[in-house]
This record gives structure tokens, sequence and C-alpha cells, in this order.
């Protein structure tokens, strides 16, 4: 497993480890029942403090990606992923019509709305 | 079972001239809190007092659910001062010996292990070492006889950031165990914004807040703006504000509400230091 904390992106700690973990269940380079880091090895491994890989991990098992037994550790929970996908889909549909009626109120042409997606997916 | 490793409530101490006033803060089992305050504000003081080794005017004071007075409690704490107080005659072994002999807990291997992991030289008088050598030595010892209660006053001042790291490493490494617990003063917000999961900012004898780390890190917040921009902003909205020659400066404790609120002002994320230097100096909302 890795992870890469950035210390001057705006987004907190919690939230980076949160999204990349996320991001590997989504990819399959964590496969459901693996084993994640106790929280406080991977506090010590990212040099920070074991409060937030809690908050990162409680925030992990709400969204339905890890399940933590209690004296046992933390696993990644056998979910189903279409049903994650789904729901993460319907989220970025939301999202987008929003996008789209603010940009046809504003006079975005699709084009130009398609170049600013682009623009955010290669960032 | 006890949640606390330090649980202090309304401690005094009155010296000439310095007031501890009615100090209470607590160090939860498994947690590293650190403690800031600038000089003189009273950490040392609080420091010496939890250790008995200066007696408190009122207050009480528990380590481990027990009271701070008891003897039997101070074999499970390692302490480390800004110095390294050992004889400058001694070499790490002669240290061994008579350590071996005071602590019964005393862990050969932990310290022998440690000894070379720091490439601490074996076999020389400490007057030879360099302070960041005799820093980690006193460490090491305070740690070698498996105390559950690490407390370091200015450990970490005046040694440089490689030396820092390291030490940082064995705070994490020695909370492993969820039992164990460090509390550690420092000037340097950096170390204690890296690696504590609460903080208390004690000035001049008082206590002005304890708090998890991310909330502080993560809520706070530095609102900028114009000198006559400033009276627009509700006296509530913010705990501290600074004024410099060109401009208004404000602590504000929920930056996101403020963003929403004063959408044309500037908010920064605060550091640790930050939020110490409004809370020391700042004017009062």
């Amino acid at each position: 497993m890795e992870i890469i904390i950035s210390n001057s992106s705006g987004r907190p700690i919690y939230e980076q480890i949160c999204m990349q973990v996320k991001s590997m269940v989504m990819s399959g380079t964590l496969s459901a029942g693996e084993a994640l880091p106790s929280m406080r090895a991977l506090a010590k491994d990212l040099h920070i403090s074991v409060i937030t890989v809690q908050r990162a991990y409680e925030d992990l098992a709400r969204d339905g990606f890890i399940e933590t037994v209690s004296g046992k550790g933390s696993f990644v929970a056998s979910q189903n992923k279409e049903f994650i996908k789904e729901e993460q889909l319907r989220e970025i549909e939301g999202l987008l019509s929003k996008a789209a009626q603010a940009g046809r109120t504003n006079g975005v042409s699709y084009d130009e709305m398609a170049g600013i997606l682009k623009m955010f997916y290669e960032e | 079972m006890e949640e606390n490793s330090i649980l202090v409530k309304d401690l005094c101490k009155k010296f000439d001239g310095f007031l501890l006033d009615h100090v209470s803060f607590h160090v939860p089992k498994g947690s590293i809190t650190g403690f800031i305050g600038e000089n003189g504000a009273g950490k040392s003081t609080t420091i010496n007092l939890l250790l008995n080794n200066i007696k408190k005017d009122s207050g009480q004071v528990y380590i481990f659910g027990r009271e701070h007075t008891e003897n039997k409690i101070k074999s499970g704490i390692g302490v480390v001062f800004d110095e390294c107080n050992f004889n400058d005659v001694f070499t790490t072994k002669d240290i061994e010996k008579i350590m071996s002999g005071v602590y019964k807990t005393w862990d050969s291997s932990f310290f022998n292990y440690y000894i070379k992991e720091f490439k601490i030289p074996q076999g020389q008088q400490i007057s030879s070492f360099s302070k960041g050598m005799k820093m980690k030595l006193s460490i090491i010892c305070a740690m070698a006889h498996k105390p559950e209660l690490l407390i370091l006053d200015e450990a970490t001042t005046g040694l440089d950031p490689v030396v820092r790291d390291e030490i940082l490493d064995l705070f994490l490494e020695f909370i492993q165990d969820e039992k164990c617990s460090v509390f550690f003063s420092s000037h340097i917000t950096s170390d204690i914004q890296k690696i504590a999961d609460y903080v208390v900012l004690i000035h001049k004898g008082k206590i002005i807040f304890e708090e998890k780390k991310d909330d502080l890190v993560y809520n706070y917040g530095i609102l900028k703006c114009s000198k006559e921009k400033f009276n627009s902003i509700s006296k509530d909205d913010y705990v501290k504000y600074k004024e410099t020659n060109l401009s208004m400066e404000c602590l504000v404790c929920n930056k996101e509400k403020a963003k929403q609120k004063y959408k044309n002002f500037i908010v920064d994320n605060a550091t640790l230091e930050d939020i110490m230097l409004f809370y020391v100096k700042g004017g009062k909302a």
C-alpha cells in the first residue's frame, strides 16, 4: 500500500488518506479482506498524529470501504464495487447537471465546457 | 480502566511575581500531547509540579489515576529535561550499569539497540558528546526502563531538524503500544503540529485552551482585511485580532463559516504557531 501526503495541498491530511485508500479499493489494488496497517503504525510511517489517521479510518468505515474489528484491526470491506460505482456515478451526474445548467444560462458552449472538464481531468 | 495518563485539576502554585492559576488539563492514554507557551508561561513549573519536584499549593494531579505524590508511580514515568544530567566522565557502558541497578525493568537490549541505531559512541566520555547525542542518550535512558508515560521538557529545543525527526520517530514508536503516552513541551510548534494528538496552550500561568490538534489546524483560519473593513466584522466571528501597519488580521475559529460570510476577504489557513501568536499577542474581540 502506498500513500502520499501533500503538506502544501489545501486538503486536510485525513481527507487525503481517505481518498487514496478509496481509489485503491476501487481500482482493485486493495482487495476485499486485506488488512490495513494499524492506525498507530500508519501514523508512525506518515509522521502524523494518531487522531488524524483515526478520523480517516472512521470516514472510510462510514462510507463502507473498510470494516474495523476491535482488537483485530481494519480490513477492506467486501462491499459491492458495482454498487459503490453506481453511487459515485449518481453523484457525478448531479454535479455535472449543475455545471451544464450554469453553462447554458451563461452561454458557455458544449465544447468549451468539455474543454474545462478535460483540463480538470488532466490536472 | 483509567482513561487518562495524566489528569490535572485546578493546580495552583504561587511564586514571587508568578502565579500558576487553576491549571487543568488531561493527557489521554495512548496519545501524544504537546504543551506550548512562551518562555516563562509556566510550562516547566507545571511539569515540575506533575513530578512533585516542587510542592503544589492546591489542586489535584493524578498520574495513571493515582495521586502523583505516591512513590510507586515514579517507576512508570520517563522524564527528560532540556539538559543531559549525567556526569561528564561516564560512558554509555557506565550509564547502563548504573541504570540497570536503579530500575528493575531496565531493558538492556532496547538500550543497546538504540545506542547503535543513533550512532552514539560507546566507550567515550559524555563530555565529548555533541548536544544532539546527549539529548538522544537522555531520551533513550528515559525510555529503556519501559515507562508508560514519557514527560519531556523542551527536549527537542536546540537540536537540528534531522535529530528532531529521529526523536519524533521514537515518540511515535513509543505509543504503538496503546497504553503509552507522551507529554512534551516545546517551542518548536512545527514538531507538535506534526505528531501531537492534543495541544495544550499555557499563557501567563493560565491554560488558554486544550484541544485536538486537528480541530485547531483544520478549523482555525486567519482572516485578513483592510482597517476600514474590520469594523464590518461582527465581534462574535473572531477570537483575536492583530493590527499591522497595513492591515488587520483576525483569528477565526471556523474558517469555512468565515469564508462564506465574508466573501471578499482573504481567509488563510492557520498553523499552530499562528494560533499561539494570536492568543499570546493578539487583541481581544
